[in-house]
């Protein structure tokens, strides 16, 4: 069984079909890139994946269970983070105030305690330190750079502790060595065995990181396979360069 | 750089002798119109903490919390008229907890309705409900009296000591107004709401529970606001719909917490303690110039100080103490006046 599956989803937006019949797998451990042209559903199905859009037809299944008609709090709750491709933190709360935010809430006591328990606080920092912002803690994250955000983002998704992590473009708009840095974390956390699904178009980063490629057009897949593999098929090739 | 138990120490020390001083206030200056003008600005720090709860924290701007405050005053009104308490005294005030229990059950309901919306619909549907109260307030004259008003339990007290109890009354009600405030600013509670004002859906995702919490931070401030209404009322011995359903207690609550400083703990008390007094002054000596002097300080806040007094100041020192210290350490949040426990801290 493959950790998550995604059968037959389709989803229109207006007169815009985004996905079409859509069906693809990622296997337990693995990092999983997902390709295709501008337009070609990527992001759409990120967002339904994690609850963030409702499909129309189809199922998507986590370790078996169904979780299409999850919000996405259920789903980051059973082990689905995500990140945005415009970066998604809270401006004007600090990086250390941000982190805090995905902290699990149980009961009452989650609600009426203070913001930061010792061993969340242990936690964070511990985060902190691994993406290397641990000295930008106190300040607001609206002052920190489009890179330092996504590595924010990526931390503060780490907090909830999800064994599966889809990054949506985490290259876009982050500079060379940025880009390096972050493509260490992630096969850092993949050896811890974090599974990742990753949106991108630098396909240097695809090639290097990635156990398996899925390529989508139009709303399908239509080739998946090794990274080799992938960038020899013509299907591939007729879509990025056109018939 | 800076000590944060030190620093902590210090924030005890001021606020203990902030305290201190608030007790000592009426043996010190005993004319009753000074203390007058003392109870109307603890008053006003309690309605203004307690808005900020909501509107400075999550970023839902309310234009018609006065109506709570309306309710507490003819919740405590009604009370008194069935059950034969003509005459007040110390007892009374044991009433006003129960007032603002009835203005949190009001605002249940009605911040279930104003919270399916965002933005500016949801400040357009908080001003409908304070008119639409006002108007029950006018017409439903087998309650209300209509705009015959209602009378509240005449107070035994005479002469100057007769501020005296109210002002106690009033101190104890700022005080645990901003006691609450500053808790729900160090609690998870708090972390969320300010979440949700940045990006609430992110917030959601993240599993923040949104919905009970903008609802939890519209009813904490209704019920601080209704007890306000309700004191209010008792010190003035009526409530009438215009005064107690009142619009301009809209604005105030609001203009005093954008004065001192949106979403920090300090803030809505700087700005009740600066703007109320200005605002007494003015309405008892130049009646006709009045608002209009009041709207040109606002205006000039907004202009010149557009992230409130507060949050500018701390931004000053912070910089200044980031000139003068040479090593590369950031300096103190956004928020230092009033951290997040283990949080804010540097440690």
């Amino acid at each position: 069984m493959s950790m998550l599956e995604v059968e037959g989803v389709s989803k229109r937006f207006g007169g815009i079909q985004a996905l079409q019949g859509c069906s693809l797998s990622v296997e337990h451990g693995s990092v999983t890139g997902l390709i295709g042209p501008n337009g070609s559903g990527k992001t759409t199905l990120f967002n339904v994946v994690t609850g963030y859009a409702r499909p129309d037809a189809g199922t998507v299944r986590f370790e078996g269970t169904a979780i299409d008609n999850l919000p996405p709090d259920r789903i980051l709750a059973l082990g689905i983070g995500r990140t945005f491709q415009m970066v998604r933190i809270f401006p004007r709360l600090t990086v250390l105030e941000n982190m805090h935010v995905p902290v699990r809430r149980q009961g009452l006591a989650g609600v009426l305690s203070g913001a930061s328990t010792h061993e969340e606080r242990a936690r964070v920092l511990d985060l902190l330190r691994f993406v290397g912002l641990e000295r930008l803690k106190n300040e607001p994250a609206g002052n920190l750079s489009f890179g330092q955000r996504r590595l924010l983002e990526i931390a503060c998704v780490l907090m909830a502790g999800p064994r599966v992590i889809l990054l949506d473009e985490p290259g876009g708009g982050v500079n060379p060595t940025m880009l390096r840095a972050i493509a260490g974390h992630i096969r850092e956390l993949n050896g811890q065995g974090i599974t990742f699904f990753v949106v991108e178009h630098n396909m240097g980063f695809v090639m290097e990181l990635c156990h398996r490629v899925i390529v989508m057009h139009r709303g399908s897949v239509i080739a998946q396979g090794d990274p080799e593999a992938v960038r020899r098929d013509p299907a591939v090739l007729e879509a990025y360069l056109g018939e | 750089m800076t000590d944060g138990a030190g620093a902590r120490r210090w924030d005890r020390a001021g606020i203990g002798l902030l305290l201190l001083a608030a007790l000592a206030f009426p043996l010190v200056f005993t004319n009753a119109a000074i203390t007058t003008y003392a109870i109307f600005t603890l008053m006003w720090v309690a309605i203004a903490s307690a808005w900020n709860i909501l509107s400075g924290f999550s970023g839902y701007v309310s234009l018609g919390h006065a109506a709570f405050y309306g309710i507490g005053g003819y919740a405590l009104a009604l009370m008194a008229e069935s059950w034969h308490l003509t005459t007040g005294g110390y007892a009374t005030f044991a009433y006003i907890p129960l007032a603002g229990f009835i203005a949190a059950v009001f605002a249940l309901p009605i911040g279930w309705i104003a919270l399916r919306t965002r933005k500016h619909s949801f400040v357009v549907i908080t001003i409908a409900f304070i008119f639409l109260l006002q108007l029950l307030a006018f017409n439903l004259q087998g309650i209300t009296a209509g705009s015959t008003g209602l009378p509240l339990p005449t107070p035994p007290w005479t002469g100057a000591f007769f501020n005296v109890p109210f002002y106690y009354a009033t101190l104890v009600l700022a005080v645990a107004a901003v006691g609450v405030a500053a808790w729900v600013r160090r609690s998870k509670f708090g972390l969320g709401l300010l979440a949700i004002r940045d990006d609430e859906d992110r917030a959601l995702g993240f599993g923040v529970p949104t919905g009970v919490y903008k609802l939890a931070a519209f009813v904490l401030s209704a019920f601080f606001i209704g007890m306000a209404g309700a004191l209010d009322g008792y010190f003035s011995s009526y409530v009438y719909p215009q005064f107690a359903f009142n619009p301009q207690t809209d604005i105030t609550m609001a203009a005093m917490s954008f004065f001192g400083g949106l979403g920090s703990v300090a803030g809505p008390i700087v700005g009740a303690v600066v703007l109320e007094p200005v605002q007494q002054l003015l309405s008892v000596n130049y009646a006709d110039l009045a608002l209009v002097v009041f709207g040109l300080v606002l205006l000039a806040v907004i202009v010149f100080l557009p992230a409130g007094v507060v949050p500018t100041l701390s931004a000053w020192a912070r910089q200044r103490a980031a000139r003068s210290a040479p090593t590369g350490e950031t300096g103190a949040p956004a928020e230092a006046l009033a951290p997040i426990r283990g949080v804010g801290e540097s440690s």
